[in-house]
């Protein structure tokens, strides 16, 4: 015979009676679940965070990209390379961004940079800055957004025009009175006028950067045409070194292209291709290729790893918390021996025994569920206010936690309460 | 005419077996028979298997041999659940140590062996509250054991044996744990139960107490010694 809802409700009324009757014990008991339940909502939600911002940074370097950036090669190979005197040249080359967009198939544009470390002057601000020199169609391709005014265009691409759209950052730094659209700033002894302000989409670390500058705002950008780049800078760059010889020189073509594929398919064929092809013009290891549809693909496997390891640590503390009730439970049937053998004698079957103390049991780590629960989800949100941290606590976090929460229960509550049904009522009835 | 045997025991064993197949023989043989409305007093000295016997009229045991008929039901081969229903629905208990459920208030420790029968509680709510008021508990039905003394304790159980309307109530030295005084209101409840016409059979090493009874079954050594009529049954 099926219990009756009402007697249910009895009997889990029963059980919270029984447990409000030692309440300190039953909140210690229920301590080990709340942790547990708590850990594993918060520790989720912190990690899913993580993975999200790790995953929008590198979808704003755009799936359907392919990022070559030009490297320094190693030290031991400088003699083998292209070194002539103190000069060194490596890196990518014009003729790199055309040969990819003529033999590689599947490209819809390729997108060279120069990004060059120099010092930006307005009147007496005199501010570090890169000048990128790129073309037209940055925007569509890199991800950034044009806040007044307009970009370079072709006409300044053809006439290698001295004009330059900067970095709503930098403009603020360097013009606090004026109007940036109305003005030209100083770069290397040539004025560039300023056509446009724009916003980086993304300004994380992913964003590609020419030289070491830790510890310096991101966006410091000004945009010239690549013409103008070219002709009004070159590509021989004369850098102070601390040691030796005072004076290093680089020769560096092109700093990065962004190669735009179709489609993510094109994508996935084109890494190895472009690989070979460049291999075959370069003697030296002087190029890295940054495929962000892969690193997309390694984040989310990361997550999957992170997931499986939080889900265990949270698991192990869930079974301690388990194991703590199970104890307490078997505590508790032998100090209530005398109870069940009264209730055998006034009708209980074995079975109505086994039902009381799991629903007992059930409840305490139902309760400590809940209370995880709450403290789960308020522990995220208290986070993401103290830190810049995003966390995001999702459904299934909170519904999983509840769920064995109240698994745990009945995994441990078995065997206490199959331990107390099994108790002869006669014996049970004597003792003390 | 005769009156109905409630109880009917014929040549009942209770063999114990102890570690080392050493075997006690708690009853050997014993016959009995207890009929409606009758007052039953068992005494005798320890180890005479008196609660042995009580625990086999009480269907927590099983004798090893011999038969057992409650209320026309042969009992002493039931399996385990069908005794728990026997219990819950024609025996009354009454412990030495009242045995009331702690975390429950007096109302809900009346109602137990009516939750174990899957009794509706608030229909039978009225009938708990009337028991209550029979045993002078009614202004006491949300208190708990511990707020009670031992002769309201003892009330209450008596109010919780006789909640399923049992064939007849077990008493196991219902007074032994009471002084005097409390213990005589004890059994003036007991007696007017009986009047009323519930059967009692009730375990005492007291001879007033079982000075109250019709009957005095004396055991030894497994048997019923002796029986000693003291009044023939009036009602
Ligand atoms: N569970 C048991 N195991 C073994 N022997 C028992 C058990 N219960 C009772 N006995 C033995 O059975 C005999 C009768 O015991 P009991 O019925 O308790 O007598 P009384 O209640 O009259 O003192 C005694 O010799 C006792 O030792
Ligand atoms: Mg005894």
């Amino acid at each position: 015979m099926a219990m009756r809802a009402s007697q249910l409700v009895s009997t889990i009324k029963l059980g919270i009676k029984s447990l409000l009757l030692h309440k300190l014990r039953s909140g210690l008991t229920m301590l080990g679940i709340i942790f547990g339940v708590c850990s594993v909502i918060a520790m989720l939600a912190i990690g899913e965070g993580a993975s999200y911002e790790a995953q929008e940074a590198i979808k704003n370097l755009g799936s359907n990209n392919i990022i070559i950036r030009s490297l320094k090669p190693p030290e031991d190979t400088k003699e083998a390379g292209g070194t002539r005197g103190r000069e060194l040249n490596y890196g990518l080359t014009y003729d790199d961004g055309a040969r990819i967009y003529s033999t590689i198939p599947g490209v819809h544009r390729v997108l060279p940079m120069r990004i060059i470390r120099e010092n930006v002057r307005f009147n007496e601000n005199y501010l570090p800055c890169q000048i990128i020199g790129t073309t037209p169609i940055y925007p569509e391709i890199a991800g950034v957004d044009v806040v007044r005014g307009r970009f370079i265009c072709d006409t300044d691409e053809l006439h290698q025009q001295n004009v330059c759209a900067i970095t709503t950052g930098l403009a603020n730094r360097l013009f606090p009175y004026q109007d940036p659209l109305t003005q030209a700033v100083k770069v290397d002894g040539v004025y560039y006028r300023v056509v446009g302000l724009v916003q980086e989409q993304s300004t994380t670390d992913q964003r590609s950067q020419a030289g070491e500058m830790e510890g310096e705002p991101l966006d410091n950008n000004i945009y010239i045409p690549m013409s103008t780049s070219r002709s009004r800078i070159g590509e021989l760059i004369l850098k102070r070194v601390t040691s030796g010889f005072g004076v290093e020189a680089e020769r560096v073509e092109l700093h990065q292209i962004t190669v735009q594929m179709k489609d993510t398919e094109a994508v996935e064929i084109a890494d190895a291709q472009i690989k070979t092809l460049l291999n075959r013009f370069h003697d030296q290891n002087d190029y890295e290729i940054i495929v962000p549809l892969q690193l997309l693909r390694q984040a989310e496997q990361t997550k999957r790893i992170f997931n499986i390891v939080l889900g265990s640590i949270a698991a192990i503390s869930l079974l301690v918390g388990g194991i703590g009730i199970m104890n307490i439970m078997l505590a508790t049937v032998t100090e209530r021996t005398r109870e069940i053998g009264v209730r055998r004698a006034l009708g209980a079957k074995k079975r109505d025994i086994t039902t009381q103390f799991l629903v007992e049991t059930v409840v305490l780590s139902i309760g400590g569920g809940l209370v995880g629960v709450l403290v789960g989800v308020a522990t995220p949100f208290i986070v993401s206010n103290l830190t810049d941290m995003i966390t995001i606590v999702t459904f299934w976090s909170v519904f999983l936690a509840f769920g064995i929460s109240g698994a745990i229960g009945i995994a441990f509550g078995i065997y206490p309460a199959s331990a107390a049904a099994k108790l002869d009522p006669i014996e049970a009835l004597r003792h003390e | 005419m005769e009156r109905k045997a409630i109880i009917q025991i014929e040549g009942i064993e209770k063999k114990y077996v102890l570690g080392g197949e050493i075997e006690v023989l708690a009853l050997r043989g014993a016959d009995v028979t207890i009929r409606e409305g009758e007052y039953v007093a068992i005494m005798g000295p320890s180890g005479s298997g008196k609660s042995t016997m009580l625990n086999i009229l009480g269907c927590l045991d099983r004798p090893t041999a011999g038969r057992y008929y409650l209320g026309g039901d042969d009992v002493s081969k039931m399996p385990d659940d069908e005794l728990s229903e026997v219990r819950g629905k024609r025996i009354g208990f009454i412990f030495q140590s009242y045995n009331l459920i702690a975390q429950l208030t007096v109302i809900e420790n009346i109602q137990v062996p009516l939750f174990y029968q899957g009794k509706d509680l608030a229909e039978t709510y009225d009938r708990c509250v009337e028991l209550a008021s029979l045993v002078g508990l009614s202004e006491r039905l949300e208190h708990r054991p511990n707020q009670l003394s031992g002769g309201q304790q003892q009330r209450v159980a008596i109010a919780r044996s006789l909640v399923n309307d049992p064939l007849m109530i077990l008493a196991d030295e219902p007074t032994g744990n009471l002084d005097s005084a409390t213990g005589l209101e004890v059994l003036d409840m007991i007696d007017r139960l009986n009047a009323d016409g519930k059967t009692i059979v009730l375990v005492t090493h007291d001879d007033y107490v079982a000075e109250r009874a019709h009957r005095v079954l004396h055991m030894k050594d497994g048997l019923i010694d002796r029986e000693v009529v003291n009044r023939p049954e009036t009602n």
